[in-house]
């Protein structure tokens, strides 16, 4: 469900770039016998960006977080971190810290011992791993449950000592497999501002994966659509929410109505009754456009409908509107006097630009 | 959610049971449900229960007595019994348990639901469940004198029975139960291990540990109480068996379960009944130590996986 | 990766060599022809042999008693517990260990003392025939088991919206019982009769203790003294016997269980 996003400022790549790394995908593939689970990726993270891995189940980016954890082996391709190739290189010694789903503390260590197990593995002395151990669990905001045992903590403070955890061997790409999907709504929101909130602070470079495209959206310093194991769009949230390349990003990333359009002189377009300016290109012929719901109000004139639905999302209300040019869904400020179900009203563009259907 | 005594699958009812809470709450109604069940147990178990307890604390009059708990303890032949009877539980709830965690672990690791799960745990579940017969029968047929096994190592050169080796003997006794004991142990263990998760070891890889530093650090102690539990059953389930004895004897082995039969029968002495009695109170007192320990550690190993 | 498979694959070949071993010595051993050779005529002694036969079929309906009684005692019980008194499904779990607390040589002590020592009409009933002395007790032999497994099968079902839909639609409750949750823990049930069948066809303490010679196991230990082929070859068809139906049983109850999850 997504809400019209309140979109973020990019993040400042004025980031300390101090521990960041670039990670490069070259033509990776994954494949299980017939099925593809990586159809051939090429990406590059830059150092101290948060990527984002958007896509739905099954579009291979668990698969690609994998592999560059070390967990799997491409059929294909070249994985790097920094100038080094850790293809053939065993996921124990790649210098990647992972933040997984859910469960992944060890349940028979305290938090703190959880976080200071990686510092352990490098034969740091026990005072120093006390020691930044509890630096760690500060930073999380968990500095008085360094004793506490992961049963005796909730899902959302379990995320939070597995992030600490990961963080502890300074690593050079932190790795975040939908690490919210498992959260109550509330906490999610609050532990994701707080995980975007350490990236920045450690200027390191992050691959996030998720199916949620607002978590993407709102947390990303780039975002990856994926789908099917293709690389269907990067850019900024932004850019992947205001122009989207294929359908699929189109379709995926936020809902979009398609209308048509009549072309006016002077290379303006008319769509709902309103003129407008088309933002790119469209092959000659007939014209659809793409719209999404904030950009549409209700009751101003323009396309008359019924309204078959109404959504109250707190700020924002979604209506529905059946008009002669398709079922139309509107995103508009909640007040009093919007149009209910069944009643008759009229879409009409809130917006000059509109963009072709991609 | 993950549960690792009992190994049941995940409750697929949605509504919410009609009665919960504590004694008071409980209507006594609905007890009654439970009647037969509970009044089957209480005759047929409870039964001959009452009469060892009884005839273990009463003379061959009927009068209390503790004559006969003191002798089954003291008595020579008696503690002979409990000490073979107590080295070869422990001997093979140990090999049992080890192998059979091994075992186990080799199975799990394959691909679930796969042919070779299923054959192996139907194959521990009857191996574990059908008891002595078959089992000591095919130890003979193996290692007897006549045995197939016998009769290849001698052609290889080894002559077992020119060494002293003898199939109804105690050694005889412990290598057979090690045929059952390791299967039992798979049944047991395999919940355990089913509960650790791979993100654990994913994690600790991850982290920079090597497989012997994940197993040492994370999933031992994890696996530490499944495992101690496990062992004891093992232990308490070769303490209580006789079946195998008798058949591949005439109960000539010193154990525990053979002093009582002995005893029962008149064997040895005439008028050892109550001794014999003793015995099976002695038996089950130390069972049930082992029981009460079992559950505590499963109660430990379940504080993992609580959420 | 590849260390690991192949420490597996070592791990289940030594496994399956050791089990095998016994199993194939017993085949060889009883299919060892008198005067050399191979061939059935220890597994046919149980047809040629009147003693071994009587045995067979005692054993049988000793554990066709039991097996009804077992499932006539554990399906109700559970389902009532799962239902009406979620609070005694704990103590109900620890009573069925009870049974293994008590061994079965024990449980002989204290039953023989009885047979020695008690008389009365109930008694003498009781202790008439192997079928009237042994049933019960093997039935209580059997409950850990049978309810461990009927109780995984009820899990494994939403009983008490069946329950409560057969109810709605008329059924009495033990109507509900019989014609609806029965047939859906089909599989849990049979595994429950043929462990029971298993353990009938191989308990020789308690029967030996208190003489009753006449069961099938017992006649197999006697006969093996002197002809210890015709024992081992018979031995072997009732393990592989129960083995092979309680193999069906996993396999068809894994299918069913497939299926049912696919929405």
């Amino acid at each position: 469900m997504s809400e019209p996003t309140t979109v973020e400022p990019a993040a400042p790549s004025a980031a300390p770039a101090a521990r960041g790394v670039t990670v490069e995908f070259r033509g990776i593939r994954r494949s299980y016998g017939t099925t593809h689970a990586l159809a051939g990726l090429d990406l590059t993270l830059r150092p101290g960006e948060l990527l984002a891995l958007l896509g739905p189940s099954g579009c291979g980016k668990t698969t690609a977080l994998r592999l560059l954890a070390g967990f799997d082996r491409p059929t294909e391709g070249r994985v790097l971190i920094g100038d080094r190739d850790v293809t053939d290189v065993p996921a124990s010694k790649r210098d990647t810290g992972m933040v997984f789903q859910a469960y992944s503390l060890f349940p028979t260590m305290t938090a703190a011992e959880n976080v200071a197990f990686g510092l352990r593995m490098r034969r740091v002395g026990a005072a120093e791993r006390a020691r930044r151990a509890g630096e760690l669990l500060e930073l999380v905001g968990l500095g008085n449950r360094g004793g506490s045992f992961p049963h005796q903590l909730s899902g959302g403070q379990q995320q939070r000592v597995a992030l600490a955890r990961a963080l502890a061997v300074s690593p050079a790409v932190l790795l975040l497999d939908e690490p919210l999907s498992a959260l109550d709504a509330r906490v999610r929101v609050q532990l994701r501002d707080e995980i975007r909130r350490v990236q920045l602070a450690e200027g390191i470079t992050t691959l996030f994966v998720t199916h949620d495209q607002a978590e993407a959206l709102a947390v990303a310093d780039r975002v990856a659509v994926l789908d099917a194991g293709r690389l269907e769009q990067i850019g900024t949230p932004q850019e992947v929410y205001g122009n989207p390349a294929t359908p699929f990003v189109a379709e995926f990333v936020g809902v979009q109505n398609r209308l048509p359009a009549e072309r006016l002189d002077g290379g303006q377009v008319q769509v709902l009754g309103t003129p407008a300016v088309l933002d790119g290109e469209a092959p000659a012929g007939a014209l659809t456009v793409a719209v999404r719901p904030e950009a549409l109000a209700v009751g101003g004139g323009g396309e008359p409908g019924t309204v078959v639905s109404t959504t109250f999302l707190g700020p924002v209300t979604r209506l529905v509107v059946d008009t002669a040019a398709g079922e139309l869904v509107v995103d508009t400020v909640s007040r009093p006097g919007l149009p209910g179900i069944g009643e008759r009203t009229t879409v009409g563009l809130s917006t000059e630009r509109v963009r072709p259907v991609p | 959610m993950i549960q690792l005594a009992g190994h049941r699958p995940a409750a697929a009812d949605p509504t919410p049971p009609l009665r919960t809470g504590w004694w008071r709450a409980v209507p006594w109604r609905d007890l009654l449900g439970v009647a037969p069940f509970a009044a089957y147990l209480l005759v047929f178990l409870g039964g001959p229960l009452y009469f060892v307890v009884s005839g273990a604390l009463s003379d061959a009059d009927g009068r209390p007595t503790l004559d006969n708990v003191i002798a089954s303890l003291t008595a020579p032949q008696y503690r002979a019994a409990f000490l073979s009877s107590l080295q070869v539980s422990a001997l093979t709830a140990v090999i049992g348990a080890v192998f059979g965690a091994f075992l186990a672990y080799a199975v799990l690791t394959g691909r679930p639901a796969s042919p070779l799960r299923r054959t192996v745990s139907t194959a521990s579940g009857v191996l574990a469940y059908f008891g002595g017969v078959p089992l000591a029968f095919a130890f003979i047929a193996a290692l007897g004198q006549t045995g197939l096994a016998t009769i290849w190592l001698r052609g290889a050169g080894l002559d077992l029975y020119a060494a002293g080796f003898r199939i109804d003997s105690l050694t005889g006794l412990g290598l057979t139960y090690v045929y059952f004991q390791i299967p039992l142990m798979v049944i047991l263990i395999t919940p355990a291990l089913e509960g650790l998760l791979p993100q654990w070891r994913e994690a600790a890889e991850n982290l920079g540990a090597s497989a012997w530093a994940y197993w040492r650090l994370v999933a031992l102690p994890v696996l530490a109480p499944a495992l101690a539990g496990a062992t004891l059953v093992l232990f308490g389930n070769a303490f209580a068996a006789y079946a195998t004895a008798l058949a591949l004897t005439s109960g000539s082995i010193p154990l525990v379960p053979t002093a009582i039969a002995s005893a029962l029968s008149g064997n040895v002495l005439v008028g050892q009944q109550n001794v014999g009695l003793a015995l099976g109170l002695d038996m089950v007192l130390v069972i049930t130590v082992v029981m009460v320990a079992y559950l505590a550690l499963q109660r430990r190993a379940n504080r993992w996986n609580r959420r | 990766m590849t260390r690991g498979r192949r420490w597996r694959a070592v791990v289940l070949a030594l496994a399956a060599l050791y089990f095998l071993l016994p199993l194939v010595a017993m085949l060889e051993f009883g299919l060892r022809a008198p005067g050399g050779g191979y061939g059935p005529a220890n597994f046919l002694a149980v047809v040629r042999d009147p003693v071994l036969l009587s045995s067979l079929l005692t054993s049988l309906q000793i554990a066709l008693v039991a097996a009804v009684l077992v499932i006539a005692l554990v399906v109700p019980t559970a389902v009532w517990v799962r239902l009406r008194l979620p609070a005694v499904a704990g103590l109900l779990e620890s009573a069925t260990i009870l049974p293994i607390v008590i061994p079965p040589v024990v449980m002989a002590a204290g039953i023989a003392f009885v047979q020695a020592n008690l008389d009365g009409p109930l008694f003498r009933e009781l202790f008439a025939s192997s079928l009237t002395a042994l049933t019960p007790f093997y039935v209580v032999l059997a409950l850990p088991f049978a309810y461990r497994a009927v109780d995984n099968g009820l899990a494994a079902i939403p009983l008490r919206t069946l329950v409560e839909a057969a109810r709605n639609l008329g059924a009495s409750m033990a109507g509900a019982l019989l014609r609806v949750v029965l047939p859906a823990i089909r599989s849990a049930v049979l595994g429950a009769a043929f462990l029971t069948l298993a353990l009938v066809l191989g308990e020789i303490v308690i029967a030996r203790i208190l003489l009753y010679t006449d069961t099938f196991p017992v006649a197999i230990v006697e006969v093996g003294r002197s002809q210890a082929g015709v024992a081992v070859a018979l031995s072997l068809a009732a393990l592989v016997l129960t083995w092979v139906l309680l193999l069906a049983v996993s396999f068809a109850g894994g299918r069913r269980t497939g299926a049912e999850r696919t929405p």
